[in-house]
């Protein structure tokens, strides 16, 4: 069986377009898992996005757990016969895929950027040394675990008319000796980075909050609206939440232009934007990492900078 | 409190190369330090021992030239090292199992603690898989600790929403670069952990079975081709330059 979870709907439907190839391959079934709450119109839109079944894992947990979790999918996985498991790869679904694999003593292979099959045997890519090599990695035991990123994989066509089974199970799990003591929503914008088609990010060159103004004024004549940050804006300075964050333990992006301004090109940012389309770097430093991962560079006070550029762009555009 | 860190030498990634002909990255040569985010599992570390007393455990899996790294963790607060060398063509699953092993071995520990990951793989698997193996519970993505006697409480950062965690001990906490920052040792301190002793253990000492799980068949550089034209100033002209090109490229729309 392939073996399909994350707490998210969109990841689930992605990955099981995934599943469902590596299942003809190995000719075997794809199963998606639901914890938590019955939902069969959940249930339904699985099996018409490629699950042939869907297991509906009643519990009575009102919280995730990794160690609860993992105890609930290494009793599928022993029952179902599972060769693959995909896990969508948030940070719980990390953690989760990480601890199966370590009590299971099986492989695990973290942010898959591909999986297939070669030689008979289970296959995944994954970036590492921050975005400088791909690692091409293959399981030499059974059942595989891997944990994919969204928007790695598309969905497959929606079919309303495929049949699947739904099968309702009760929770079989050894309670944790931790408890959730308590869950703060974020303050979200909704700011989606990834999805971003221009993004104007800025760095340590910020002197003081007000001036993300300058960076705005630039974002809004682009018509991308959409503004990132390194590291230090978001993490240490918070002067922005970090749905802005770019960066290795941020968010990866892909914008057709990416202009980052005062941000000086620490590896881990890098790895974060390296496939953006068109790069701009500002800095007043010349000797600035992040000119060699531009294509068009301006050594400069990117106080001086950005107003100049917000109105050539603007005359430009018309 | 009795706390075990893992702790891990990685290359200078700043540093790394593509070579053209080979297309894969050239790793020899490169200076080795100490795995960033292990330096913020040191420090809440020696918070936490300076708070509540104990000894802190640093535990490694690397080569014998880890161990200069394993003496600036030292210098920090940690007070013992262990290093164990690695098998050839180790995988997570062989790494988890002999530091699971390990800690295993050490005598008595309440909490364990991770960095979140390495900046070499990035993968984060480490920690959860450790409690994985010791049948332990885990608090990852840490960014804020509160040791109590009895238990321990500890904020997760999920980007959306912060999740805090209770547990007693014995645990294990993987944490991020945001829950503190790392001392830098005073010259004092540098000197003084020159006689702080570091044990080598073999994987023969250790109950463990060490079998490979995911073999890595393929390593590819990846090179961004950027065209590098850089404007060596601001004015109007290289502005007006810089705006043509980008007009040029299609991404002014």
């Amino acid at each position: 069986m392939i073996l399909v979870y994350s707490e998210s709907k969109n990841l689930t439907i992605e990955l099981l377009h995934k599943a469902t190839d590596l299942a003809k391959e190995l000719k075997t079934k794809t199963i998606a898992i639901i914890i938590g709450k019955d939902d069969d119109s959940l249930a339904q839109e699985y099996i018409a996005y490629g699950a042939d079944k869907v297991l509906q894992v009643e519990s009575n947990l009102e919280q995730y757990k990794a160690e609860e979790y993992a105890d609930i999918l290494d009793h599928i996985i022993k029952d179902t016969k599972t060769q693959v498991v995909l896990i969508g790869s948030d940070k719980n679904g990390k953690e989760l895929a990480s601890r199966l694999a370590g009590r299971l003593d099986i492989g695990c292979i973290i942010d898959a950027t591909n999986v297939y099959i070669k030689d008979g045997k289970v296959t995944a890519e994954r970036v590492v040394y921050s975005g400088n090599a791909i690692s091409v990695e293959q399981f030499n035991s059974a059942p595989s675990v891997i944990t994919v990123p969204s928007k790695v994989f598309d969905p497959s066509p929606k079919d309303d008319k495929r049949k699947g089974d739904i099968e309702k199970v009760k929770a079989s799990f050894e309670k944790s000796a931790s408890i959730v003591a308590n869950v703060a929503e974020l303050q979200s914008g909704g700011v989606n980075v990834e999805d971003a088609e221009i993004i104007v990010s800025c760095g340590r060159g910020m002197k003081n909050k007000e001036d993300l103004k300058l960076v705005n004024d630039l974002a809004e004549v682009l018509k991308g609206k959409t503004i990132g940050c390194s590291r230090p804006i978001a993490a240490d300075l918070k002067w922005l939440p970090e749905e802005h964050w770019i960066g290795l333990s941020g968010h990866k992006v892909k914008p057709k232009l990416y202009i980052a301004a005062g941000i000086s090109g620490q590896i881990q940012h890098i790895a974060g934007m390296r496939d953006s389309g068109v790069v701009v770097a500002i800095n007043k430093d010349a000797d600035a990492l992040i000119f060699k991962s531009a294509d068009y560079g301006i050594v400069g006070d990117l106080y001086k900078v950005l107003p100049k550029l917000t109105e050539a762009i603007k005359a430009k555009m018309g | 409190m009795n706390i075990i860190v893992c702790a891990k030498q990685v290359v200078d990634i700043s540093e790394m190369k593509i070579d053209n002909s080979t297309n894969k990255p050239i790793l020899s040569g490169l200076n080795k330090k100490v795995n960033e985010i292990d330096k913020n599992a040191v420090e809440e570390a020696i918070k936490i021992k300076d708070a509540n007393g104990g000894k802190i455990t640093v535990l490694t899996v690397g080569e014998a030239d880890a161990k200069e790294r394993m003496k600036e963790l030292l210098a920090m607060g940690a007070d013992e090292g262990i290093l164990i060398n690695p098998p050839e063509n180790m995988d997570y699953a062989m790494l988890t199992n002999i530091l699971a092993g390990a800690i295993r071995k050490i005598d008595g520990f309440d909490l364990i603690i991770c960095g979140e990951a390495s900046t070499d793989m990035f993968s984060g698997q480490v920690g959860p898989r450790i409690a994985g193996i010791l049948d332990l519970p885990q608090i990852t993505y840490a960014q804020k600790i509160t040791v109590e006697k009895d238990k321990i409480n500890a904020e997760r950062n999920l980007g959306d929403m912060v999740v805090t965690m209770e547990s007693p001990y014995p645990v294990l906490v993987s944490v991020t670069k945001e829950i503190n920052e790392p001392r830098l040792p005073s010259l004092m301190q540098i000197l003084s952990s020159a006689s702080k002793p570091i044990q080598d253990w073999t994987i023969e000492s250790l109950d463990v079975i060490v079998e490979s799980k995911v073999k890595t068949i393929d390593l590819q550089g990846v090179s961004t081709d950027r065209k590098n034209i850089i404007y060596k100033d601001d004015s109007e002209d290289n502005i007006q330059k810089l705006v043509d090109n980008l007009a040029k490229d299609g991404v002014l729309r």
